[in-house]
């Protein structure tokens, strides 16, 4: 079987979501493919108030923001199908792609593809890290906010960025036990007002340490830690055991890239957004010109940014099949100004760093 | 054991769901209809998953969102089923898979 498309998005985060929504909203038959049972993205387990700007979710939690999109596209629902459950596979050439859902594998034909696939979590290497009780910090937060399950009782955490801080802080009000939080860095990576919660309730964060190993056979039973010098290199005879029944690590995530290489994008490495991301312009236009990219597959950020450079991609996308339109670049617009307000500041330094390494090599091809 | 289910939660509710029985390895085990298994064997108490094939490592789950593979297990019969994704089912006969499974004919 096969399916026709103006605008083909691929992932239901709050990006592919936002991209969806602008491009059917402005016009565009769009067809939206996500590979989990539900869309919404990381956002169904983010409990948290997102910090956002004035006018895009300030002060809403993650969970509330997944809703309001959802009731966004429903809004939508007679130019948007959204198939649930179902994995874009590869593209072809000629603007086709192919979707696999149960058992059923059908053809997209499309005249543009947005592609917000997302990011993947970085694990670390240390003894013993494949043990049972190890997990990601996008895993802990989908076992115990989407499926009300504790990862374990008590439990020790790796990366003091926000993910890090805000997942220590979601695991205390789940009712586990924060026996640690260890940084290789020495200060706290993301935010003190995050980082100042649980310290308030008494969890101890190691800064300008590692962990050497976890401890146990067919589960995790502690861990070894260490002092760390500025080269990160462990100082002997610092090692202390700490009791624990599981491991989180939040050490970073990758952009998840596989269909923009398949697609044949150019790609570039950039260590502040990640690593490896497809090269795009202003509009999110990747250098394959019938595909876009937008949230953390462009380069790692958070949701709020994601569904602005979605609403670009959306409106962009629906440019290149329409034509020029005022509505379009009204949206464009004002996720711009959006974007570089949240992006300005200290915070973010590094991200505007990456953003601008990406542009000005996407201006070079 | 104290159960791993989050009865009280600041922020968010869990409504009451239909429980389902299970088997792991032969055994009887009560979860919730429409769980990913993974996270109804995890409440149990159960987090090792499977051993690797070769050097006989144990496995739990990773990602819990269909990604790295780390969950697979044999479910009626069905080998590498991503157990963190597949929802549970009344009288699901869920078992570790031996090496790297067997393809029933």
């Amino acid at each position: 079987m096969s399916r026709n498309t103006e605008v083909f998005v691929i992932g239901g985060g709050p990006a592919g979501l936002s991209a969806a929504h602008v491009a059917a909203k402005l016009g565009a038959k769009t067809l939206l493919v996500d590979d989990s049972a539900r869309v919404g993205g990381q956002l169904i387990k983010q409990t948290h108030r997102f910090f956002g700007s004035s006018n895009r979710d300030a002060g809403i939690r993650g969970i509330t923001i997944a809703d309001k999109l959802q009731q966004d596209i429903s809004e939508v629902a007679d130019r948007l199908t959204v198939l649930e459950n179902t994995a874009a596979v590869g593209f072809y050439h000629n603007k086709e792609a192919g979707i696999l859902s149960q058992n059923a594998y059908e053809r997209v034909t499309y005249q543009a593809a947005i592609v917000c696939t997302g990011a993947t979590e970085n694990s670390l290497t240390f003894e013993n890290n494949d043990l049972p009780g190890i997990y990601g910090a996008g895993g802990v937060q989908t076992l115990m906010n989407v499926h009300g399950i504790k990862p374990g009782q008590k439990i020790l955490m790796v990366g003091s960025g926000n993910i890090g801080l805000i997942v220590s802080y979601q695991l205390i009000q789940a009712g586990v036990e924060v026996v640690g939080l260890v940084e290789g860095m020495p200060t706290i990576g993301g935010y003190l007002v995050h980082a100042s919660k649980i310290r308030r309730l008494g969890v101890p964060i190691h800064t300008s340490h590692t962990i050497l190993k976890a401890l146990g056979t067919e589960g995790v039973e502690g861990a070894v830690l260490c002092r760390v010098d500025e080269k990160f290199q462990p100082v002997p005879n610092t090692e202390f055991e700490i009791k624990c029944d599981c491991i989180c690590l939040a050490v970073g995530l990758t952009p998840l890239i596989d269909l923009f290489q398949q697609a044949q994008c150019r790609m570039v490495h950039v260590g502040e957004l990640g690593g490896l991301v497809p090269l795009h312009d202003s509009s999110m236009r990747t250098t394959n010109p019938d595909i876009f990219v937008a949230g953390d597959a462009s380069g790692i950020e958070e949701a709020t940014t994601a569904i602005l450079a979605g609403r670009i991609a959306g409106a962009r996308a629906y440019e290149t099949i329409h034509g020029k339109s005022a509505d379009a670049d009204a949206i464009v617009a004002e996720a711009r100004e959006e974007l570089r307000t949240l992006r300005s500041g200290s915070t973010g330094e590094r991200i505007r760093w990456g953003r601008e390494r990406v542009l000005k090599e996407a201006g070079e091809c | 054991m104290t159960s791993l289910r989050i009865e009280k939660h600041p922020v968010l509710n869990f409504p009451e769901r239909k429980t389902v029985k299970f088997y792991f390895e032969g055994k009887k085990y009560q979860g919730f209809e429409g769980e990913p298994i993974a996270a109804a064997l995890h409440a149990a108490g159960i987090k090792t998953l499977r051993h690797s094939p070769q050097k006989n490592r144990a496995r739990g789950f990773f990602c819990a969102i269909g990604r790295c593979s780390s969950c697979i297990m044999e479910v009626d019969g069905q080998i590498n089923t991503m157990t963190c994704i597949t929802p549970l089912k009344e009288g699901m006969q869920v078992k570790m898979q031996k090496g790297h499974g067997h393809i029933k004919p």
